[in-house]
């Protein structure tokens, strides 16, 4: 856990989760502030934070117009669902890590918020 | 003070690659101008909004924008079906999507309250049949 309460850094996320980094090129050493679920585009729109980690099962490539416009600091797909292969070719031209779970949303979110996460 | 900026970006109905281009383009003149994040954060929501709104029904479209000392307007004017009814489409929760535009997590029926949430005026005119133009209005501070 990083000093600052409530805050990490993504790699440390990735590492205590065991997530697969599906955009393995991008610097994953980036502060994540808190997290959003939601599997609806408007919803995450409306009222995701900047820096925020977001979960969801959608995994075509508006998630990283979403991300990048809200300046998300990444993506997690639960379930193990695989992004599609145009998601990933923009996911690193904008900048957006994606990263994959074997968790239901139920635990991954469960983990994420026992690390200290919020929403914030 | 400065006279401001204006410009314009085309939208494609159906080009989901590319949906949200153009709400990222004025995300960045705005950021490039220096205008207040929290007017650039409700900008950018309501562009995107109307820019999928675009890319979901209708054939074609513009974005265009004008940004002074004191506002953001930004004008989205489209080819399509047109909004038989703006009350209920203004409705949250009320969408008109189908299926498989709702299994991407669009069509929540949260798109226009959403632009109305962030905005201090909207204004929606559609024509069945033709098309809808859509402007709306942030402050960026009142006027002296």
């Amino acid at each position: 856990m990083s000093s600052e309460e409530g805050k990490m850094e993504l790699q440390e996320i990735i590492n205590s989760l065991s997530l697969e980094v599906k955009t393995p090129e991008l610097d994953l050493h980036r502060e994540v502030t808190g997290g959003y679920v939601s599997d609806l585009l408007s919803d995450v729109i409306a009222n995701s934070q900047k820096n925020n980690i977001w979960v969801t099962l959608q995994i075509h490539l508006n998630i990283i117009a979403v991300a990048s416009l809200k300046e998300l600091a990444g993506i997690i797909l639960v379930n193990n669902r695989n992004p599609d292969a145009d998601t990933l070719k923009k996911a690193n031209a904008e900048n957006i890590p994606v990263m994959t779970s074997t968790l239901p949303t139920f635990e991954l979110v469960g983990r994420l918020y026992a690390l200290g996460l919020r929403c914030r | 003070m400065g006279s401001g900026e204006d410009g314009l970006f085309f939208l494609t109905g159906k080009d989901f690659a590319n949906a949200g281009t153009a709400s990222s383009k004025l995300k960045a003149v705005l950021e490039r101008m220096g205008i207040p994040q929290d007017i650039i954060r409700k900008t950018a929501i309501a562009a995107f909004e109307a820019e999928m709104n675009v890319v979901i029904y209708a054939v074609a479209g513009m974005m265009k924008y004008r940004i002074t000392d004191t506002e953001v307007t930004v004008t989205i004017q489209d080819m399509g079906q047109g909004i038989p009814n703006i009350e209920l489409a203004m409705t949250e929760g009320y969408s008109t999507a189908p299926d498989h535009i709702r299994a991407m997590g669009f069509g929540s029926g949260m798109g226009l309250p959403n632009i109305k949430k962030n905005t201090d005026s909207l204004s929606v005119n559609s024509i069945v049949g033709e098309g809808t133009t859509l402007e709306f209005v942030i402050r960026i501070r009142d006027e002296q």
